[in-house]
């Protein structure tokens, strides 16, 4: 897979409030993330993450504050459009074949030369011997990669990923991981929420943990970093 | 450019995905027929009869079965979250409503297209005459009953009782589309056919003012 990177996009998010009727479920989150960080996301579960996640995205709108992009994106060419995002849901047509799913998307995002790049994700992400088959007939795992497939095909610049290891085997975590690496070194912008360690989890460089819809810890130092995602000084 | 291509390619995938499955088109044919076969049988009617009662009546019928067509619309963008995958991909969201409206109108025709012989040997009303000109009110009734109903679709879709909340809030909706919609068949279906263009006209208003609704807040229907 090509790594991105091309164009190197930051991520800000200044006092963001979430509220689903009267409950917060995010609560003044301010974060600023610069382009091409590597962030894991920690906290247990209803702390937040999800909702983050999909802020981030420009999937919800925020009850409160603002979400902007470094450099300013514009209209021409939305945020949305440099956003690869893997969610807890697929985001694939069950009753599409992994290769029309990969195609539909691809048509979509503009990418030259759709079937090829299909075609070569499709090798990296192990199913192009199943790239006939209706996704609806696919284990958890192999939904998981035509999922990250989907993420992956425009070489996004910002990266949000939720839980992407979900379902994967040990030989699709490592294949996340090294291409995650690669996406990170050539400058990608990476979120994703995690639980505990993995190979995955190694490769942040910053941890964030949420609680509550609040941000109550943030560190950059690799000590303290592991005691996040582990919550070992919870 | 984007709007079209994004269109054209969103066309394609819910054109695949229904002439794979046929769930759509079986049904609403399925009920449809039931409908015009049971009335038929019980009111046994002349040709004097069903040029008095039969557009009502296939209005009516239409009208229920697009409810029922177009009720799965965006519910089935809710089972994997595929929606959200395609908010992030298309260039313009209302590409996603545009494609979805081209499908159902589409689809409704083409159940439309495929009764409407049958009505003609149950009902004894000669058709082949007016053909075209009832094609012409049938399209643009189809493509308000479409616009209405993905809007709806895409409201009621991430409400709870969805299934109940779709008809209750689309059939009263549909009351001004319905009346011109029988009175334009049934002038086609009289002893003197004639094409009767107020109502026409009436029709293809109902359609601009809810495009045009569309056009500019069918952005805001499909946010979370």
């Amino acid at each position: 897979m090509t790594p991105a990177g091309a164009r190197r996009i930051g991520l800000r998010l200044e006092n963001i409030d979430k509220r689903y009727g009267g409950l917060y479920a995010l609560r003044r989150v301010s974060l600023e993330i610069a382009p091409g960080e590597c962030v894991a996301l920690a906290g247990r579960n209803g702390s937040g993450k999800t909702t983050l996640l999909r802020i981030a995205a420009q999937l919800v709108r925020p009850s409160a504050g603002k979400l902007t992009f470094s450099p300013a994106q514009t209209e021409a060419a939305p945020a949305t459009k440099n956003t690869g995002f893997v969610a807890h849901a697929t985001m694939v047509y069950d009753e599409l074949t992994a290769e029309e799913n990969l195609l539909l998307f691809a048509r979509l995002l503009e990418i030259p030369e759709p079937a090829q790049r299909v075609e070569s994700l499709l090798r990296d992400v192990g199913l192009f011997e199943r790239r006939d088959s209706l996704v609806r007939t696919f284990s958890r795992g192999m939904r998981q990669r035509v999922a990250i497939a989907r993420a992956l095909l425009h070489e996004p610049s910002v990266l949000l990923l939720d839980e992407p290891g979900t379902g994967l085997d040990p030989q699709g975590v490592s294949w996340l991981a090294e291409t995650l690496r690669r996406l990170r070194d050539a400058g990608s912008t990476i979120l994703m929420s995690l639980h505990g360690e993995s190979e995955i989890s190694a490769l942040a460089t910053r941890a964030i943990r949420l609680d509550a819809g609040a941000v109550v810890a943030d560190t950059q130092s690799g000590g303290n970093l592991r005691s996040i995602l582990t919550f070992a000084d919870a | 450019m984007s709007l079209l291509s994004n269109t054209t390619v969103l066309l394609g995938k819910e054109l695949r995905t229904e002439f794979r499955s046929r769930e759509l088109l079986t049904t609403t044919i399925v009920f449809v027929l039931i409908v015009i076969v049971l009335f038929s049988f019980n009111l046994n009617p002349t040709t004097e009869e069903s040029r008095h009662f039969g557009p009502g009546l296939l209005w009516l019928a239409f009208l229920f079965a697009a409810s029922l067509m177009l009720q799965p619309c965006f519910v089935r963008e809710q089972n994997n979250d595929t929606l959200s995958s395609l908010r992030l991909s298309v260039s313009d969201p209302f590409a996603i409503f545009l494609s979805k409206l081209c499908a159902n109108t589409l689809f409704l025709l083409l159940m439309e297209l495929l009764l409407l012989p049958i009505f003609a040997v149950l009902y004894n009303v000669p058709l082949l005459g007016v053909f075209p000109q009832l094609i012409l009110v049938l399209s643009l009734g189809s493509l308000g009953l479409s616009v209405t109903g993905t809007a709806v679709s895409a409201i009621s879709a991430q409400a709870r009782m969805r299934e109940l909340l779709l008809p209750l809030l689309l059939l009263p909706l549909w009351i001004p589309l319905l009346l011109p919609g029988t009175e334009a068949t049934a002038a086609l279906l009289s002893e003197d056919p004639v094409l009767r263009w107020d109502w026409i006209a009436i029709l293809l208003v109902f359609d601009i003012i809810f495009l045009t609704a569309v056009w500019l807040f069918g952005e805001y229907l499909l946010e979370e």
